[in-house]
């Protein structure tokens, strides 16, 4: 992708933005069928955080993390079908049907997870970026986390070393309001996350995370700053979800009116697709693409279901890497 | 006037001699108190020695550069008009039964198992050859580097790394903030993305903090990515009961990460195996946990000669072969058995001992060919004796070789309390040769 004097490719935003829309809502309707078991934690509403940030994506740069990560592998290019296949426990799923929903990983892909357990991934980002700064590469690990996971110990031990060693790690909080069913405001004694490295001599800056362009302008700042060997950068993007927390969750911890503005006037996709218009995009050739990106979907929602369920002999594989002794 | 002496000081827990590296003192002198009168040399460091209160020296009793003086032993004479000693005595620290070196001469160790002697070369500590380990393996691979606390500049909090960041440089041997969890996750991440993390815990206490990129990271990622992402890394450092430091930093951990399918656990004794065993340790594509003793680091019965290059997992050693009882040990439990071994055979019971050496994979099959042969068996280790690695062997013997047992198997653990920090509740806290020698005793039947 392009640096930010280029002109930013916002069909493309747009196409991926509605992928992981429509992959979303399939999973959605998928767990209701009771073809998805478990945790499945949805994306719908941040798509235009992962779309912006991996647009600034070079060749080698990682991503990684939590487990509400089905946007963040679309949008990393794996393979929608392998993507829905294991959330069905499908042996054609990226882990052959044994990490589900929460732990999926693609080293083609350099996404290297889906963590299970809340901050646990900023760390083991830290790692990807210490690995390249170890090869002398300009290489960048995008290392995601949430607004609950913020208030982890680990973050801040990770910060320190972080800024300490000059890592190129760009640390984006998704803050969606809510961790789990607890607001920001009941959870964090201060609310501005993109402050939090300050103790630690990290830049950070406050991005309206609903807003595309916004998101992919001020990645391409944080990794330049990165790979200038400049140390780590923190972008807090403001951001909120549509769904529970899981699907399991009521959410009534908030008000329909507060989701239901939100939707009405934060929505990323439909603010890009006015944009999309006034730029000289017929509603006609959108629509066309949102028809192809459903059959994309159905497509792989059909591929899921009709996968084969992993053979019992998969229990016992791929606990150790087999070595010669 | 009195005549006084300064003792060797002991100045670390486990210390038990050491060496007058420099003298800064000559007879006739006044000292006063805090003056620095010599550098004491301890296997893990340099240090500097203070007078404790005024005195006047009258003889030096050990030269410069003398090695090897026992704790307590006299190194000067002084003339003090006080009585007040100069150095107060320090407790003697030889109180565990101490047959180890009386066991090497009286056993003949199988030269087909790792304990080779190869008679010219020197004995080389635990120590030296942990450190000789990860230097060739960090000149073979350039992906293989060295990170945790006080490992570069300070040579290792037990001067392991004694040496590597000279050789290395700072990029390849990293100090870390004390930030177990943090730094742990953060090797996890560099061994996903294709580097070998050497990870040191000053002990394996503090790996506590970092449990969960331990248990939830390096040993699930290979399971859950189906196979795709797999985490090489070694995290070593000293486990178990040093000397006195008490119940948060004396703890064996063998039987908690021995039960984490995904993990690798090795244990050793010997200096050979230690070499051999870190060596596979490091080029090993899985998370491997390798578990060190901070008193086997100096040790003389764990002192060897160098055997195989590369030992592999999962192949416990027959350290004796017997034919009346094995001792099934591991790590430093391997120094009880040994001593227990020698008292037992004084009484004409013979013994098979067998070091497992690596706790995951476990070697099954040395363990059911010893009881078919012996049948009878005692475990022998310093953890807790709730979920041991001796009650685990004890349930595999029980429903795989259960009709070749002539008794109930004994287990010979660390008792079922925290580590006390009195020398007598600590020594009886951990498995002693007198329990060891009882539990031969009942499972031939002579009590």
């Amino acid at each position: 992708m392009g640096k930010s004097s280029s002109k930013p490719p916002l069909l493309e935003f747009y196409k991926k933005m509605l992928l992981i829309r429509r992959f979303e809502e399939k999973a959605g309707q998928l767990y209701g069928m009771g073809k998805i078991g478990g945790f499945c934690h949805l994306y719908i509403g941040q798509e235009s955080v992962v779309v912006g940030i991996t647009a600034t994506r070079i060749p080698g740069d990682q991503t990684i993390t939590s487990y509400r990560d089905h946007g963040h592998m679309l949008a990393c290019g794996m393979d929608p079908n392998g993507v829905m296949s294991e959330l069905t426990g499908k042996k054609t799923g990226y882990s052959k049907g044994k990490g589900g929903s929460m732990h999926m990983f693609s080293k083609a892909e350099n996404f290297f997870g889906g963590h299970g357990i809340v901050a646990a991934q900023v760390p083991i980002g830290a790692g990807l970026a210490f690995a390249n700064k170890y090869r002398g590469n300009k290489n960048v690990s995008f290392t995601y986390f949430g607004d609950g996971a913020a208030n982890q110990g680990q973050i801040y031990e990770t910060f320190n070393m972080a800024s300490l060693w000059k890592l190129p790690v760009v640390f984006v909080i998704e803050n969606n309001q809510y961790a789990m069913g607890t607001s920001i405001e009941r959870a964090s004694s201060t609310p501005n996350l993109y402050s939090r490295g300050e103790a630690f001599d990290i830049p950070g800056e406050l991005v309206d995370g609903m807003d595309v362009l916004q998101v992919y302008e001020s990645a391409e700042r944080a990794s330049d700053h990165c790979r200038k060997g400049k140390g780590p950068y923190i972008l807090e993007m403001s951001t909120y979800r549509y769904k529970g927390h899981s699907m399991s969750d009521p959410a009534k911890y908030r008000t329909r009116e507060e989701v239901q503005k939100i939707k009405e006037t934060k929505d990323p996709i439909e603010n890009l697709q006015r944009v999309l218009v006034k730029n000289g995009d017929s509603e006609d050739s959108l629509t066309k693409i949102d028809h192809h990106i459903k059959t994309v979907i159905a497509e792989a929602a059909q591929f899921a279901i009709d996968s084969d369920q992993p053979e019992l002999s998969e229990l016992y594989e791929d606990i150790y890497v087999i070595t010669d002794q | 006037m009195d005549d006084e002496e300064i003792l060797m000081p002991a100045l670390s827990p486990t210390m038990e001699e050491g060496g007058i590296a420099k003298w800064f003192i000559k007879p006739g002198d006044m000292v006063k108190a805090g003056d620095i009168i010599a550098e004491i040399e301890t296997d893990k460091a340099i240090i500097e020695f203070e007078a404790t209160s005024d005195c006047k020296i009258k003889e030096l009793l050990v030269e410069e550069g003398t090695t090897e003086v026992k704790v307590n032993t006299p190194i000067a004479s002084l003339q003090t008009e006080t009585t007040q000693t100069l150095v107060s005595a320090t407790e003697n620290k030889a109180s565990r039964t101490n047959v180890t070196d009386e066991t090497k001469k009286n056993i003949t160790i199988d030269p087909k198992n790792s304990v080779i002697t190869h008679q010219k070369e020197p004995l080389i500590t635990v120590r030296e050859a942990i450190r000789d380990a990860i230097a060739e393996e960090m000149r073979r691979d350039e992906t293989v580097f060295l990170m945790g606390e006080e490992v570069a500049e300070y040579q290792g909090a037990y001067k392991v790394s004694q040496g590597l960041l000279e050789e290395f440089g700072g990029n390849r041997v990293i100090d870390t903030p004390i930030t177990e969890h943090g730094f742990t996750g953060l090797a996890a991440g560099a061994a996903f993305a294709g580097l070998k993390p050497i990870v040191e815990f000053m002990t394996f206490n503090f790996s506590m903090q970092a449990m969960d990129q331990i248990i939830n990271t390096c040993a699930k990622t290979l399971y859950m990515s189906g196979g795709q992402m797999n985490c090489p890394i070694v995290l070593r450092g000293p486990n178990g009961a040093a000397s006195q430091v008490a119940a948060q930093h004396s703890q064996d951990f063998a039987p908690w990460f021995a039960s984490v399918p995904g993990l690798k656990v090795v244990q050793p004794f010997t200096a050979s195996d230690a070499k051999g065993l870190l060596k596979t340790a490091i080029r090993d594509p899985n998370p491997v946990i390798f578990l060190e003793n901070e008193i086997l680091y100096n040790d003389s019965s764990a002192s060897s000669h160098l055997g195989s290059d590369l030992i592999p997992f999962g192949q416990a050693c027959t350290i004796k072969e017997g034919s009346d009882v094995t001792l099934i040990s591991y790590g430093i439990g391997v120094k009880h058995a040994l001593d227990a071994t020698v008292l037992a055979e004084k009484e004409g019971i013979s013994i098979e001992l067998i070091d497992l050496r690596c706790l995951r994979p476990l070697d099954y099959n040395t363990v059911f060919s010893s009881i078919k042969k012996t049948n009878r068996c005692v475990t022998i280790e310093e953890c807790f004796p709730v979920c041991s690695i001796g009650n685990h062997l004890s349930a595999s013997i029980m429903e795989n070789v259960f009709d070749y047992l002539d008794a109930p198997v004994i287990n010979c653990t660390g008792k079922d309390v925290p580590m006390p920090y009195a020398k007598n509740l600590e020594i009886a806290a951990l498995p002693t040769i007198e329990e060891i020698q009882i539990a031969i005793k009942k499972v031939t039947n002579r009590i």
